[in-house]
């Protein structure tokens, strides 16, 4: 039977190393499976978060040969075994234990986002097609893996994570994401655009389109979300024809 | 040896709700929304729970597709498909208010499948007469726990504890009042102190070898109120879901949604037929999951099995288009992780432990369980779906319920004056417990979770006979002991070695309350079936399963009556048959 | 939130853990830029060869006539087109990561250090939210290259087509696509709409923003087509006026 090496990164939040491990390879066998089988055979208390192990609820984010990806998605068959594969958690967030990152500085962002605000509390009156929320749709696959965040280098490389300063914090892909859902809603009457240039920091975004590249659910982030929102964003903070137009007009 | 802190931090609230699935999401917001102070604590990360894997939609007779479609419908598909053994008065709250629940989250956010006239799209699925289930593609389950995770985390008064294992219940004389666990991440141990404990953990399939059931899945709800002496009812009754993928051995078991189905996928044997038509010709593939997936078994075990042990499903006459529009997770699953394209070939499927019909005894109107100050919400409480769950039933009983729970425990709550005290004694009984596999020598628990898992996929799986279920109680006794001697290296700190040293022995718990329940009952019914005794039985048909736990500790398995369906609702079944 | 520190806020310019030929794309996408700039250059500063018969180089049109201009022509319409794909939302990550390295790849280290990083939020990049202006202009001048490309028919009063025709209406219609598959049109057309089925101007607007989107999918590839395009007319003409090769006439 073939053999797979792995190299797993155990440590905690005072460093660690990478320690190798081997692995008889089956047909299909993904990367969490390898980290199971690890488990079960050498080292019990390896830690790795996982859930459904079917790429729908977003745990088992890490870094496999320095690419982030979903563990339960990547296939060991699409490596050359003859190599050992590199398992890490993810850089961006701390880690806890091994594989394990404390991610809660996301949930600390959702918290800021203004939730859904109908316009009308009678959903029997509402008529919503599917046009209208194709794209919201679209936003709503996202099952928060945090890759995004992972690989965005303003949050990756230059720690834009200061929850207690907007000038040093950028909410990230995936709440960009959050936000264009909630904009887009035909029946939601929020307006969060002034919150995603002052406080959410769309301006660090250099559309560099990482987080697109390693989104698990193929959600087109960078053109379907972070670029409309910014495009809101110049409509009201940046455009000069429509700045004087309201000035002229009054409207909102 | 590791050196542990034996400390523990407390928190007070007026609820505790245990476990952040939809069920126990749905129960904080309804608590909170009373004014109550609620803590959320769950053992994943907020937004992971298992509601994430449910696929196919939600069961809510709106009318929308079907205008003939109404809550007496609804009712009856329930019942039947749970074959007369629920609790009558669950499905008949469920059917009546699931289609609030569904507007309600609207409100909050979710965004469905629309019909052409602006409406929410409902799809068939296996033993609805209408066309029923709200659904978003195939990932209903993440927009329902997307929608309600925002909805909590913007509602004042709800504390969320994220990764946070509640081991214990502590009593203080007859009423719950308190709450014991862990950090995973930190390993340190916390103690929630309340007036009312709601449990939404969940069910028990990670006690099988082959389950579209995640790690979290162990029973914990099921063994904690059976722990504080509540009765459990019908824990015979698993459900296997016909579908799950077969291969990759690695993904074996993972689930293929019942969507498939109702967009028309045909099942096949080796030999090309369509062997639904032998087994249930009026419904065919949408024939209830414990007729489709008895069916499969029997293709399998008769040599008519595809190449690993399934049987085929295909969808791809539906086109690429609709099937990527309309399944688009299962697309990428079997692409992804099995090589194959459902646009243009079938998929290999077999059965997968899937749900737990049984659960802890509540009371329909406020999910209090038999203890009190203790309640009940979603898979993890019994009654609703009898001997056999619906598709879709599952997601609407969590809103449903999982409110009942929150106005229950809140009303409750509202009673009592001040937080109980806690027994000191008990909480230092739980620290001694979940250190001792730091202090001992012993098995590694990850070899006897295996041997547990082979052990009940084998003895107490799709069909069941005296002599292996015997076998198996005899076997879990061993398993039960060598689970107290586990030994775990390394320290607290998020060491999932450590996590299932106590997750095993609350498996193995469960497990014999599985087998011993399916061993009393002496009939095949939805969920359970008995090769030995292989047709209804008058007698059975009226009594549910219970179990409970000895002063002595030791599990007893009796019966009681089914709760009495009052006329009116009895009328409609004869009206149907005239 | 006890410490939110990235292990990788000390990596340093290139470090990865990734074993792939990452560094492929921006080498590719640096050098690409990086030619057309250089002819680019050299072309505008020709000032002659860029019109022969009915043909005209895009680099020249429309044709001004600027005596007190001290440079050539091509420097009063080049910083229209320049400043459109300057600020077009693909470019930006393609010099962004070729040549600002910031960052050259995806989880690879980044040039700039650690917290120094302002993104689009300061001089000069926040004018990169005035690209729907320079997307206004690029629109004129596909107008104007248009009516060339009509223009390229014209025989002396006779219409005829030659490859310098074929050239030129290629070379319209892809800065047409690449033009109109802009993001901010794809805005301002119907995205900024929250509601596609409220009234029927909406309803217009959905159909509007579907369409540029269906384009807008492939906007990067655009980019590329159009940006060689427009370099190899300006030189097929520039080939043929000063002689070193003769326009085929196909009709």
């Amino acid at each position: 039977m073939a053999e797979a090496r792995l190299k797993v990164y155990r440590g905690d939040s005072g460093g660690g190393q990478y320690v190798e491990y081997k692995v008889p390879v089956e047909a299909g066998m993904v990367i969490l499976d390898a980290i199971h089988y690890i488990q079960g055979a050498y080292a019990p208390d390896l830690a790795v978060r996982w859930n459904c192990k079917a790429a729908k609820c977003g745990s088992c984010s890490g870094e496999v040969n320095g690419k982030p990806s979903l563990m339960c998605k990547t296939r060991l068959d699409d490596f050359d075994l003859s190599e050992p594969i590199e398992v890490r958690p993810i850089k961006t967030f701390p880690v806890v234990k091994d594989l394990v990152t404390d991610v809660s500085w996301n949930y600390e962002i959702n918290k800021r986002i203004v939730p859904f605000t109908p316009t009308n509390t009678n959903t029997d009156e509402w008529k919503i097609y599917q046009d209208d929320v194709d794209r919201v749709q679209e936003f709503r696959k996202c099952i928060e893996c945090f890759l995004c965040q992972n690989v965005c280098h303003v949050l990756r490389n230059h720690d834009k994570k200061d929850l207690d300063d907007p000038k040093h914090l950028f909410a990230g892909p995936r709440f960009m994401v959050r936000i264009a859902s909630l904009e887009m809603h035909p029946m939601d009457g929020a307006n969060r655009v002034p919150f995603t240039k002052n406080e959410a920091g769309i301006g660090y975004c250099n559309i560099t389109k990482c987080c697109t590249e390693v989104c698990p659910e193929d959600i087109h982030i960078t053109d379907n979300a972070i670029i409309p929102m910014k495009e809101r964003v110049v409509d009201e903070f940046y455009d000069p024809v429509l700045m004087i137009w309201r000035k002229m007009t009054g409207k909102k | 040896m590791a050196m542990i802190d034996t400390r523990y931090e407390t928190h007070e609230h007026d609820v505790i709700v245990v476990g952040a699935g939809g069920a126990g999401i749905r129960a904080a917001i309804e608590a909170a929304e009373q004014g109550l102070r609620v803590a959320l604590v769950c053992k994943s990360l907020l937004g992971k729970a298992h509601t994430v894997m449910a696929e196919g939609g939600i069961a809510a007779a709106m009318g929308n597709v079907d205008p003939a479609d109404n809550w007496q419908v609804h009712f009856m598909d329930t019942m039947k498909g749970g074959k007369f053994l629920n609790n009558w008065r669950m499905a008949q709250i469920h059917a009546q208010e699931a289609p609030d629940r569904i507007r309600e989250l609207e409100l909050w956010g979710a965004v469905f499948d629309r019909t052409p006239d602006g409406k929410i799209l409902q799809r068939p699925f296996g033993g609805h007469t209408y066309r029923r289930l709200c659904h978003v593609g195939d990932r209903t389950g993440l927009e329902i726990i997307r929608t309600l995770q925002d909805k909590a985390v913007h509602t004042p008064n709800i504390d969320v504890f994220m990764e946070c294992t509640i081991s214990h219940l502590i009593k203080n004389g007859d009423e719950v009042t308190a709450a014991f666990g862990y950090w995973r991440e930190t390993g340190k141990f916390v103690l929630f102190k309340a007036k009312a404990v709601v449990l939404a953990t969940g069910g028990i399939g990670k006690a099988f070898k082959v389950t579209s059931n995640s790690w979290e899945y162990t029973g914990d709800g099921h063994v904690l109120a059976y722990d504080v002496g509540a009765d459990l009812i019908d824990m015979e009754f698993v459900q296997f879901h016909p579908t799950g993928m077969v291969w990759p051995p690695g993904v074996a078991g993972l689930l293929v949604t019942e969507a498939v189905r109702g967009e028309g996928g045909i099942l096949t044997n080796s030999k090309g037929e369509r062997f639904m038509e032998k087994y249930d010709p009026a419904r065919m593939e949408l024939s209830t999951r414990d007729i489709v997936a008895k069916s499969i078994y029997t293709e399998v075990k008769e040599g008519r099995g595809s190449p690993h042990g399934g049987v085929f499903l295909d969808v791809s006459h539906r086109g690429a288009d609709y099937v990527k529009r309309r399944l688009p997770s299962m697309y990428h699953q079997f692409k992804e992780l099995a090589d194959v394209d459902i646009t243009t070939g079938p998929m290999e499927v077999g059965p997968t432990t899937h749900y737990v019909m049984g659960g802890v005894k509540v009371d329909p109107e406020t999910a209090q369980s038999t203890v009190p100050g203790l309640f009940a919400a979603g898979e993890v409480a019994g009654g609703m779906h009898g001997a056999n769950r619906l598709g879709g039933n599952s997601l609407s009983d969590l809103l449903v319920f999982g409110r009942r729970a929150g106005m229950g425990a809140a009303t409750y709550a509202k009673g009592v004056a001040s937080i109980p005290a806690v027994d000191e004694a008990a909480v230092q009984r739980a620290i001694a417990e979940m250190v001792e596999p730091f202090e001992r020598k012993g098995e590694n628990p990850y070899t006897i979770h295996q041997e547990l898992q082979m052990m009940m996929q084998a003895n107490v799986g799709i069909v069941r006979i005296d002599a292996d279920l015997r076998k198996a109680i005899e076997q879990l006794k061993r398993i039960q002991e060598r689970a107290k001697t586990t030994s775990i290296s390394g320290s607290v700190t998020y060491n999932p070695g450590w996590h299932l040293a106590k997750d095993l022995k609350t498996m193995a718990t469960i497990s014999e309350a599985v087998a011993r329940c399916a061993l009393q009952r002496t009939e095949s019914r939805g969920g359970h079936t008995r090769l030995d005794y292989a047709e209804y039985d008058p007698y059975w048909s009226t009594v549910n399963s219970i179990v409970r736990k000895n002063a002595d500790g030791s599990m007893e398995v009796t019966t009681a009556p089914l709760p009495v369906m009052p006329e009116e609702l009895k009328k409609l079944f004869e009206e149907e048959k005239r | 939130m006890a410490n939110s520190r990235s292990m990788a806020i000390n990596d340093k310019l290139g470090q990865t853990e990734r074993r792939d030929s990452w560094w492929i794309e921006p080498l590719l996408s640096g050098l690409g830029l990086g030619l057309f700039g250089i002819y680019a250059t050299w072309a505008a500063f020709q000032g002659t060869n860029f019109e022969w018969g009915p043909y005209l180089s895009p680099f020249y049109s429309p044709h001004i006539n600027a005596p007190w201009f001290p440079l050539s022509p091509a420097f009063l319409i080049l910083p229209f087109p320049l400043l459109f794909r300057a600020t077009c939302y693909y470019y930006r990550k393609a010099y962004y990561r070729a040549y600002f390295m910031s960052p050259p790849g995806c989880a690879v280290g980044p040039a700039q250090k650690g917290g120094t990083y302002t993104g689009e939020t300061k001089f000069p990049f926040i004018l990169q939210n005035l690209h729907r202006y320079f997307f206004y202009f690029a629109a004129i001048f596909i107008l104007i290259l248009t009516y060339d490309a009509l223009l390229a028919f014209n025989f002396d009063g006779r219409f005829g087509i030659g490859v310098g025709t074929l050239i030129m209406v290629a070379n319209v219609i892809f800065l047409g696509l690449y033009t109109f598959s802009c993001h901010s049109w794809r805005h301002i057309v119907g995205g900024k709409e929250d509601c596609f089925s409220c009234d029927k101007m909406s309803k217009l607007k959905h159909g509007a923003w579907s369409r540029v989107s269906i384009i807008n999918e492939n906007h990067m590839r655009w980019a590329w087509i159009s940006l060689f395009t427009v370099g190899f007319t300006d030189l097929y003409i520039r080939l043929v006026a000063s002689g070193v090769i003769n326009d085929l006439r196909i009709l």
